[in-house]
């Protein structure tokens, strides 16, 4: 039963990170037709931002780049980046969907040769890298960006970047009077699997996150950990460069606290661990100190705490972190309470790490249309309605929670389809 | 086919620039007897309408020699009946070019290298092309669609209820005799809503009544599954009455060394009385695919004696204490302990979770429910609470009646009529003696996998999954990015078998199995793999006349596809096939290979590498690369501008499992001065996609060591590294590495032969 767009009983599902690929891929490989969309330049997600995955310590790019293969073999898969959800009009079964593309500034022709980027003269600060570097106007999102098309920051070109870029392009593939563009799709059910944002760490004021280079979020941590991080992997304390000699895990920055967020965002513990580890590598000799409420490991990732806290030159206090105070040498002192003796606790270190938290993409922008969510702002299923929740858009989870539950999310898409 | 050929060069990106494409033309139609055009830009719109038009006009194999295969895939895709092989003379020729260190001069022969590479690549892509047949995809003669669910607790039933709504016919075998499982057992259930602290009404008896009302789901209760044999879409099940014996039940392993030491009469066949493996039962049941949902089994805690189990009275698990609960049963003074390891560790009971932190807090209250002055004690370590959980347990803190702490429990005693919990290490900061009425232990659950097959497959390679030990038991995934993908294909685990559980996860988990059962069977409906290389309608392919018995595919598909017959010939089950290949590298016959890959399409492309003789400075050095994260690597070093050594030739490969050590043979002898295998990191946080290829082929490299020194080769003229996909900037320096160390060693003394 093919429509009139040439689909078969087709699927949209929005967000383009690893929940969102495989929805779309796991609907596919049945047979089912998909358009998947994402918002920002290039598929991934946060999970491309990753270094490393708990508890293999393995690459993200290694499952990211399988299934963009299976996307590119896969006719059934039709892909926007730079791609909302304007509009959903219909019901389960036969949803109109308007979808708004903005302008990329770089067409089809792009060959990603990188001769725009290397004419750009203006350079934005790197969102990839949370700010850490800079990267041109003119940009490739990161080396395995998917699809491997650059993008031009228009508002930040000056005239003479303008020019310069569109001469270096031979393909004519730079065009910087596009539009954005809106189209309609029909699909049967969507899968939203819009994902997450690090908790904003400038709001916990007693953390002084942002008031110190000293202080780092862990998903900073993940990028300067990173071989295509702004620091080429090395880790250290940016602003001056100093090496690590010792540094603070800051746990639940954010979670299960009412004033923020409610909830546990389950990963932080054992993203924690596995940091550890990436310090231990560049600094054997580096004190680590850990602040937490519970260590949260459950299950297979037990044995994985158990061989961190066996590292001889790490602490772990039972006890939350109250306050930091900035140090005029350029560190930082974390002062918690330790829960299981009641003693004060300041430990000076040269850089800390916020564990901050998840917090899902639609608390913060709302969703494009009328769903049930709940407080925290997590998309609840309606399977009748065609509405599905897939990974962190439906609860904090780790990678391979979220993966399960985007297949789970594909059945449950699928079966509109077939009634 | 009757093949029509014609290759096009890019001169984009650089290529045109760095490259005399005019000579390169010259090599493709000359040496290679192809037709070759130049275009500026392949993948725009004028490029591909260039190639387009001939294959209009009857060109059906299109060589491309532009970028990597790994871009412009749709543009260079002129659908599935011709064939297009691409030479990615971009990233690993033009961009890879080896830059001359500041203040140093270029090697003058620098230009000259970049092209003699590029006209090697274009060689083996032409050499690809005429080797390349397309595939024709692989049919069952009868494919079954119904899906088989192995057990008929939640897991199953949820399993069952989601695959039937997809409009597949589902058999559900429970071996007890109502379905329902360990669900039926529980007075209440977690919360799964806002504000997540209300216990909700257990959703397994509106399940049953589901499934039992589903004209698409057939039930089996008091029923076992003796055996399974077959493979995807074709799988045959004989059932059997729980608790019976069969002859039809699954053999166990038997290994060729077990074989020859029971042809010796040194040991008892473990399958006396059973049927063969391989003997089809004609009474057995058709289904396509297999959910296992075999559940879990509580742990046994009496190994924690100070705890008391099995000696105290009144210390009970948190299974029993759920059936007194939904007994009424429940005594005012209740302690729940959820460490055993006292002052020496704190880590949960074996098989935990965080499924007993959210039990421990559920059954708490029952305690305060049922009793006007009740108190429930949790005794904790680490409260897993993860997600909204958290809220639950939040709201339990602030219960009156339930009081939480952190401690570590060194004893459980008798005291009078009641027990006493020894708690040190409280929050508190003091020691606490607990007089209580009753103890409950947050006993993990183990899955059904840790005490027998569960699956029961009849199966070359023995009846259960590989390698559970890495998982503790659990019939799980090691894939991240993955989780339902084990060494089974068409075998689908969910449930307590697969981790320890909350029902609302375990919903989750069994519709996704669901998801991947029919995936599966709809993927050999279409002639198809399922993953990782999903979509691929190759297949091996063997030339059985020329099988010595070896027996060496069998043994060493990751996948088990292949069983065997009396004499060790293999029988191949192309469903079970992942079509990695592992198969094809262990042949030393070579006589597998699919359509598109195999031993003469490789090896033939190894040979049409160029090999100059009497030039140091043009040593030949053939590197297989595994194409799922090493050849990216290389790519992405290629972008980067990290420079490949010129007289590197790399060859991709599906996975180093299905290099054949022939084909470094034929390098060798064709002169080549080394070769080396670029792959996955292997072990116990393996990252190959197959599983076992790279690590197998690890250990075949070893043994080609032995064989080259007995040819008077050195055996450091090959080697096999392991490497990750965010290697790109240490794999030029390995490299290069491994080059000089050639280069040291001289020219391969067979080079003219």
């Amino acid at each position: 039963m093919t429509d009139e767009q040439g689909t078969t009983g087709a699927v949209l599902v929005v967000g383009g990170g690893i929940s969102g690929l495989t929805a779309a891929l796991e609907t596919a490989e049945v047979g089912n037709d998909v358009f998947l969309v994402e918002k920002g330049p290039s598929f991934g997600g946060r999970v491309a931002q990753l270094n490393q995955y708990f508890p293999k310590l393995c690459p993200p790019s290694c499952g990211l780049e399988i299934n963009f293969r299976r996307i590119r073999d896969n006719r059934r898969i039709r892909t926007y980046t730079m791609t909302t959800v304007k509009a959903v009009s219909g019901g389960p079964g036969n949803y109109e969907v308007t979808l708004e593309t903005s302008p990329r500034y770089v067409n089809s022709n792009c060959t990603a040769c990188g001769d725009c980027a290397a004419a750009c003269p203006d350079e934005i600060a790197n969102e990839f890298n949370f700010g850490m570097n800079s990267c041109k106007a003119a940009y490739l999102p990161h080396e395995m960006a998917f699809p491997r098309r650059y993008v031009i920051d228009k508002g930040a070109l000056t005239s003479a970047g303008a020019e310069a870029v569109k001469a270096a392009c031979k393909y004519d593939a730079v065009d910087l009077e596009m539009k954005p563009e809106t189209f309609t799709v029909h699909v049967s059910s969507i899968v939203w699997a819009t994902g997450w944002v690090p908790y904003d760490a400038t709001r916990m004021e007693s953390l002084k996150f942002g008031q110190s280079k000293a202080i780092i979020t862990n998903m900073m941590l993940e990028r300067m950990a990173a071989p295509n991080g702004p620091t080429g992997g090395k880790i250290h304390r940016p602003g001056d460069g100093k090496a690590i000699e010792s540094i603070a895990f800051v746990q639940c920055a954010g979670s299960r606290d009412e004033n923020h967020l409610e909830y546990c965002s389950h990963v932080c513990c054992m993203a924690t661990f596995k940091q550890m580890s990436y310090i231990r590598e560049q600094y054997p000799e580096a004190q680590i100190y850990v602040f937490y409420i519970d260590l949260r490991t459950p299950g297979k990732y037990e044995k994985f705490r158990e061989s961190w806290m066996s590292d001889a030159k790490a602490t772990f206090i039972k006890g939350k972190v109250a306050d930091m105070t900035i140090e005029a040498d350029g560190g930082v002192t974390v002062i918690a309470e330790n829960a299981l003796t009641a003693e004060k606790i300041s430990q000076k270190v040269d850089m800390a790490v916020l564990a901050t938290g998840m917090q899902p993409s639609f608390a913060l922008q709302g969703a494009p249309v009328a769903l049930e969510m709940d407080p925290s702002g997590f998309v609840i299923s309606d399977a009748a309605r065609g509405m599905i929740a897939a990974g962190c858009a439906k609860k904090p989870a780790d990678v391979v929670t979220c993966t399960q539950s985007s297949t789970a999310a594909a059945l449950k898409a699928i079966q509109l389809s077939r009634r | 086919m009757d093949k029509k050929y014609c290759a096009y060069i890019c001169a984009g990106c650089g290529i045109g620039d760095a490259l005399d494409l005019e000579a390169l033309s010259e090599v493709v139609s000359g040496e290679m007897s192809m037709e070759c055009k130049t275009h500026d830009c392949l993948c725009g719109k004028d490029g591909r309408a260039f190639i387009e038009a001939d294959v209009a006009g009857g060109v059906n194999t299109v060589v491309v020699g532009a970028c990597s295969p790994r871009v412009m895939t749709r543009e260079f895709d002129f659908g599935q009946d011709k064939i297009t092989v691409r030479a990615n003379l971009r990233e690993q020729v033009v961009w890879a070019e080896v830059k001359p260190a500041e203040g140093e001069e270029p090697n003058s022969s620098a230009a000259e290298f970049l092209q003699e590479t590029a006209s090697d690549y274009l060689r083996m892509a032409c050499t690809r092309a005429k080797k390349t047949a397309l595939p024709e995809p692989f049919h069952l003669e009868v494919l079954t669609r119904t899906i088989l669910v192995m057990g008929g607790g939640l897991a199953g039933l949820t399993a069952a209820k989601e695959a039937a709504a997809a409009g597949y016919d589902v058999l559900l075998v429970e071996k007890e005799e109502k379905i329902g499982g360990k669900a039926l057992g529980w007075r209440k259930s977690f919360p799964t809503r806002a504000p997540w602290t209300d216990l909700e009404e257990n959703p397994i008896n509106a399940l049953i009544a589901e499934v039992e009302g589903n004209s698409r789901i057939t039930v089996k209760t008091a029923t076992e599954v003796a055996r399974i044999s077959g493979s995807p879409g074709d799988f045959g099940v004989s059932l059997k009455a729980a608790g019976s014996k069969s002859e039809w039940d699954a053999p166990a392993k038997v290994t060729v060394e077990d074989q020859e030491k029971i042809e010796k009469g040194e040991k008892a066949n473990p399958n006396t009385g059973l049927k063969k493996y391989t003997e089809l039962n004609p009474e057995a049941t058709k289904v396509g695919a297999v959910v296992l949902a075999t559940g879990w089994t509580p742990a046994d805690v009496s190994a924690f004696s100070h705890l008391g189990y099995g000696q105290i009275k009144n210390v009970v698990t948190n299974a029993e204490f759920e059936k007194l609960a939904k007994e009424g049963r429940v005594p005012a003074s209740v302690a729940f302990i959820q460490s055993p390891g006292g002052k020496e560790n704190d880590k949960d009971f074996p098989y935990c979770n965080s499924v007993t932190s959210m039990v421990a807090l559920k059954q708490a209250q029952y305690v305060c429910a049922d009793n006007a002055d009740g108190k429930a004690f949790i005794i904790y370590q680490h409260m897993r609470t993860p997600g909204h959980m958290e809220l639950f347990y939040k709201n339990a803190q602030s219960q009156d009646g339930i009081f939480l702490t952190k401690g570590s429990v060194t004893g459980v005693s008798e005291n009078g009529g009641g027990l006493r919990v020894a708690v040190e290490d409280t929050l508190l900061g003091e020691n606490l003696d607990l007089d209580v009425e009753m103890v409950v232990l947050a006993a993990g659950m183990e899955p059904t996998t840790l005490h027998e097959y569960s699956i029961n497959l009849a199966y070359r390679q023995g009846p259960t999954f590989s390698d559970l030990g890495l998982f503790d038991g659990y019939a799980d995934s090691h894939f991240i990015c993955f989780p339902y993908e084990t060494r089974r294909t068409g075998v689908y685990a969910c449930g307590g078998v697969r981790k320890a559980e909350s029902m609302e996860e375990a919903v989750d988990d069994a519709t996704g199995a669901a998801l991947k059962a029919i995936q599966c069977i709809e993927s050999v409906d279409r002639g198809v793999s399922v993953h990782p290389r999903s979509g691929d309608a190759t297949y091996p392919e063997f030339f059985m006349q020329r099988c010595t018995q070896c027996k060496r595919c069998t043994e060493e598909c990751p996948f088990g596809a292949l069983d065997d017959d009396e004499k060790g010939t293999p029988l191949p089950n192309p469903t079970r096939c992942r079509r990695c290949g592992t198969c094809m590298g262990a042949c030393p016959e070579r006589i597998i290979g699919f359509k598109d890959y195999n031993i003469d399409l490789i090896g033939s492309m190894v040979k049409a590498v160029e090999v100059p003789e009497d030039d140091d400075e043009r040593l030949r050095v053939v590197v297989f690369v595994c194409e799922n994260d090493a050849y990216p690597a290389i790519d992405m070093a290629g972008m980067k501008g990290l420079g490949i050594n010129h007289m590197i030739r790399f060859i991709p490969v599906r996975c180093l499992g299905s290099v054949n050590m022939a084909w470094i043979r034929d390098a060798l002898s064709a002169g080549m001065d080394g070769a080396m295998l670029l792959g996955c990191t292997y072990g116990d946080n393996y990252q190959c996609h197959f599983v076992k290829g790279s690590e197998i082929a690890n250990k075949r490299m070893e043994n080609i060591g032995e064989t080259l020194s007995s040819l008077g080769l050195e055996s450091e003229r090959c080697a096999a590294e392991q490497v990750a996909i965010t290697d790109y900037d240490k794999i030029p320096q390995l490299l290069n590495d491994f080059v000089e160390q050639i280069v040291e060693m001289g020219p391969n003394p067979f080079k003219g032969f």
